[in-house]
């Protein structure tokens, strides 16, 4: 169970050392954010190569994010995704009710504006593994309450 | 004995791509990028087929075929035939890379488990790469581990 605490401290420090050395002007104009994104799109694309190593091919766009939602959510957080909601149009919403990075720090509303901080790389890991699956995508993150937390893909 | 290993991206430029005998590189260029044509055709066809689509396995993609080599320094006109049989095999992984292999199987008729076991090879060390922080996917790969691996297939059923 020690390796799900090394991850989570290590994106904790990861967010506060990418504020910490922003330089003036970066925090407002949102690259802290974009550079957590890209940061989780790169560890994305590896990680996606090594979970399909094995697996049979995808048939279908719902295939794939059905992978995501069980196997990859799996693996990266150990719990699957509980609700995925579709309009069949290209937008897949998948919801988490006890999102792991989000657990330690509050059960209610107090850090609901410091949270979008703490979402920014798991959105590049779902986009990196996307795009490296051949979906190009738009991932947006929501939180409503914590920890539970929404995802919008385009 | 693999004569020509290739690594072909997405969007279908090639990665890496390494043969043996030096002289006839871009006959196995053109080679391979004709294959691609085959993969293509296979991917889609899955689609509708249904008989064992989630493989990611592709075969035996072109049926053998012989190649003449011409003599380097003598002239050109005087070629020899070499009934070669060359084979050609594909494998695309989920992430839609493309692994084409072409084999000579003259001396020896190399058995399918043996193929796969080469492509398995090559899709471990190609994830490896991908998970180098220094490698930006897209690039040529110049990785050297990856280099002794693909050397270590090419000369090793002789």
């Amino acid at each position: 169970m020690a390796d799900e605490a090394l991850f989570l401290l290590l994106h904790n420090e990861m967010v506060s050392g990418v504020y910490k050395s922003a330089e003036q002007g970066e925090v407002e104009n949102g690259r802290c954010i974009t550079k957590l994104e890209n940061m989780g799109f790169r560890v994305g694309q590896g990680l996606i190569e090594r979970f399909t190593k094995d697996t049979a091919r995808f048939k279908d766009e719902l295939d794939i994010m059905k992978f995501i939602c069980k196997d990859f959510w799996t693996t990266v957080f150990k719990k699957q995704i509980d609700n995925l909601r579709t309009n069949h149009q290209g937008i897949y919403v998948l919801q988490d009710n006890k999102f792991r990075l989000l657990t330690q720090m509050s059960a209610g509303k107090q850090y609901l504006e410091h949270a979008s901080k703490y979402l920014a790389f798991t959105c590049g890991l779902i986009r990196g593994g996307l795009s490296n699956l051949g979906i190009k995508s738009i991932v947006t993150a929501e939180v409503s309450s914590m920890p539970a937390f929404l995802e919008y893909n385009g | 004995m693999a004569v020509c290993v290739a690594v072909i991206a997405k969007e279908n430029y090639p990665l890496y791509i390494r043969s043996i005998p030096t002289e006839n590189e871009l006959k196995f260029h053109y080679m391979v990028h004709t294959s691609l044509d085959v993969v293509d055709e296979k991917i889609s066809a899955m689609g509708k087929a249904l008989v064992d689509q989630r493989e990611l396995y592709l075969g035996l993609l072109y049926p053998t075929e012989d190649y003449k080599v011409y003599p380097s320094h003598q002239s050109p006109c005087v070629e020899s035939t070499f009934p070669n049989q060359l084979c050609r095999y594909g494998y695309v992984t989920n992430s839609k890379v493309k692994f084409v292999m072409v084999v000579d199987s003259s001396n020896t008729a190399l058995r399918d488990n043996e193929i796969r076991s080469m492509f398995r090879k090559l899709h471990n060390s190609y994830t490896d790469v991908m998970c180098n922080p220094f490698y930006n996917p897209g690039d040529r790969i110049h990785s050297r581990a990856f280099d002794s691996m693909v050397t270590s297939m090419m000369i090793q059923v002789c």
